[in-house]
C-alpha cells in the first residue's frame, strides 16, 4: 500500500481514531460513559385521510429518567414527521440532518418533499453506519402520491406499513393495534387508537412513561398535539412543604479582581527568518 | 474446543426500594408494591414488607426469590426461639439474627437489601439497614434499593442524624412526630417515583407504635 493513502485527509463524518484506544480501556475495565437512551413507545398508524404518529416522553439512562417531557416526533419536513427511538442524540442528529436536506431538496426542485425521499436519505445513512447510528425510526407523512407510513432498523433496513411500532414498548403497543386496527378509520378513532396504543406503552414498559404525543398529518395539513394526554400527574405533594434551608458554613472568603487591561510587553525571543 | 462460560444466573433484580424511620416511640417502615424484572413489570401489588415478630418488620428489595427465602429461613428460626424461651424475639435480637443469616451465605449470598423496623425493649423506635453479605448497623433512618440513591440524600438532608463515633453514644431517633414521619416517607416515595422505573405502583406503609401495627397504602405513579 502506498503511503499517500495514508496521508488523505478524512473528507468528513464520523471520527474512529478513538476506537482501538477506547477498547483497550473497556478491556483494562475502564468503561465509557452511558449514553442516554430514549426507552421508547413510538407508534404509527395510516387512517382514512393520512396518518398519525404518537410517542411516549419519557428519556432514560439506566434505571433514572433524566427527561420526564421530552419530544419524540421531530419535524422532517412540513408535510413528514419521524418518531425516534434509541440513542436521544442519534435520532436527534439523524433527523435534523435529513430535515435539512429535504428542505434544500424543496429549494432545488420548488416541490413538496416525498416521505420516500426521506426514507431513502434515512437508510442510506443508517446503513453506511452499520448500525453504530442507533437510530430506530417511524416515519410518516403525506405527499403528491398519498400518506405513506415507515419503520426503519438502526442498521438501515426498512418496512412499510399501515400500522407500526418501534421501541422498547413497542411490544405493548402492537398488542393494541392487532387486535384494534381497521382499515378506514376516522381521525378522531385514529387518535383515539395512538393514544391507546402509546398508553398501554407507557404503562406496560417500564422503559416509556409520563405523557403522550400525537401527530396528525393530512393532505396540505397537520396538527402537533404535544402532550395530548397527561396520564400520569404528580401523586403527592406534602401539605407544608418542605425547606432545605440549612446554609453551610462560609469559612473564607476572597475574591481576585480581574485586571483592567492587559499590558502587552516587547521582548522576548523575536521569531528570526 | 473453546472455552465454555456459564451465560446463565442464578440472580436477578426485581427492583424495589425500601425506607424506614424511627421516632421516639413509633417506627414507619414503607416499600412500594411493584415487581419488575428488565423493563417489564411482573405484578403491580407485590409486598415487601414482612413481619417477623410482634413489633419487628423487614422491607426487602433485590432479588425476590432470595428474599422470599430469607423470610422463611427468619420465620423457621424464630419459631424455634418462641419454643424455647416463651416469648417474642425483640427486634435488636431480630436484627442481630439477621445479620448472621446474610453473613452465613458470605459466598453465595442472598441478593436482598433489607432494612428492619421495630420498637425496642425499651419502647422506642429502631430500625436496623444491612448490605446483601450482612454488615448492619443501628441507624435512625434508612433506605434501601433502586431508589435508595434517590432517596438517602433526602433524608440526609431532613434528618441530619448523629455521628455514630461521638461519646457518649447519641440517640439514633428522628425529632418527628408520627405524623410528620409519615408524611416524609410518602413524599419520598411520590418524588422517588418520578425519576426510578423500578419504583411505583404503591406505596405499603406500615407504622409500629405502642398500639401495634397498623398498615397504609399510597397510590403512585403506575408509569
Amino acid at each position: 500500500m502506498s503511503k499517500s493513502a495514508v496521508d488523505i485527509p478524512p473528507k468528513g463524518g464520523f471520527s474512529f481514531d478513538l476506537c482501538r484506544r477506547n477498547d483497550m480501556l473497556a478491556k483494562k475495565g475502564v468503561n465509557p460513559p452511558t449514553y442516554r437512551k430514549t426507552g421508547t413507545t413510538i407508534v404509527g398508524l395510516v387512517f382514512q385521510d393520512g396518518v398519525i404518529l404518537g410517542a411516549d416522553t419519557r428519556a432514560t439512562a439506566g434505571p433514572i429518567v433524566c427527561d420526564k417531557n421530552c419530544e419524540k416526533i421531530h419535524y422532517m419536513a412540513p408535510n413528514i414527521y419521524c418518531c425516534g427511538a434509541g440513542t436521544a442524540a442519534d435520532t436527534e442528529a439523524v433527523t435534523d440532518m435529513v430535515s435539512s436536506q429535504l428542505q434544500l431538496h424543496r429549494y432545488h426542485t420548488g416541490r413538496e418533499s416525498r416521505v420516500v425521499t426521506a426514507l431513502t436519505l434515512l437508510k442510506k445513512h443508517l446503513f453506511n453506519y452499520q448500525g453504530h447510528v442507533q437510530a430506530a425510526l417511524v416515519l410518516g407523512g403525506v405527499d403528491v402520491t398519498g400518506p405513506h407510513l415507515h419503520t426503519i432498523y438502526p442498521h438501515g433496513s426498512t418496512d412499510t406499513l399501515p400500522y407500526a411500532t418501534m421501541g422498547s414498548g413497542s411490544l405493548a403497543a402492537m398488542a393494541v393495534f392487532e387486535s384494534k386496527y381497521k382499515e378506514g378509520l376516522t381521525r378522531d378513532e385514529g387518535v383515539k387508537l395512538v393514544t391507546e396504543a402509546i398508553c398501554s406503552g407507557i404503562f406496560n414498559d417500564l422503559g416509556s412513561g409520563s405523557n403522550v404525543d400525537v401527530c396528525v398529518i393530512t393532505k396540505g395539513h397537520k396538527e402537533y398535539l404535544r402532550n395530548h394526554q397527561l396520564p400520569n400527574p404528580r401523586t403527592y405533594v406534602s401539605s407544608k412543604g418542605y425547606s432545605f434551608s440549612k446554609k453551610i458554613e462560609v469559612l473564607s472568603t476572597k475574591i481576585t479582581p480581574l485586571k483592567e487591561k492587559v499590558e502587552v510587553t516587547e521582548g522576548g525571543d523575536a521569531m528570526e527568518e | 474446543m473453546t472455552k465454555q462460560q456459564a451465560n446463565w444466573s442464578p440472580y436477578d433484580n426485581n427492583g424495589g426500594s425500601c425506607v424506614a424511620i424511627a421516632g421516639a416511640d413509633y417506627c414507619v417502615v414503607a416499600a412500594d408494591t411493584r415487581m419488575s424484572t428488565g423493563y417489564s413489570i411482573l405484578t403491580r401489588d407485590y409486598s415487601k414488607i414482612c413481619q417477623l415478630a410482634d413489633k419487628c418488620v423487614m422491607a426487602s428489595s433485590g432479588f425476590q426469590a432470595d428474599v422470599k427465602a430469607l423470610q422463611k429461613v427468619l420465620a423457621s428460626r424464630h419459631l424455634i426461639y418462641q419454643h424455647q424461651h416463651n416469648k417474642q424475639m425483640s427486634c435488636p435480637a431480630m436484627g442481630q439474627l439477621l445479620s448472621n443469616t446474610l453473613y452465613y451465605k458470605r459466598f453465595f449470598p442472598y441478593y436482598s437489601f433489607n432494612v428492619l423496623g421495630g420498637l425496642d425493649n425499651e419502647g422506642k423506635g429502631c430500625v436496623f439497614t444491612y448490605d446483601a453479605v450482612g454488615s448492619y448497623e443501628r441507624v435512625g433512618y434508612s433506605s434501601q434499593g433502586s431508589g435508595s440513591t434517590l432517596i438517602m440524600p433526602f433524608l440526609d438532608n431532613q434528618l441530619k442524624s448523629p455521628s455514630p463515633l461521638l461519646l457518649p453514644a447519641q440517640d439514633a431517633v428522628t425529632p418527628l412526630s408520627e405524623s410528620e414521619a409519615v408524611d416524609l416517607v410518602k413524599t419520598v416515595f411520590a418524588s422517588a417515583t418520578e425519576r426510578d422505573i423500578y419504583t411505583g405502583d404503591k406505596v405499603e406503609i406500615v407504622i409500629i407504635n405502642a398500639d401495634g401495627i397498623h398498615r397504609d397504602f399510597m397510590d403512585v405513579r403506575k408509569d
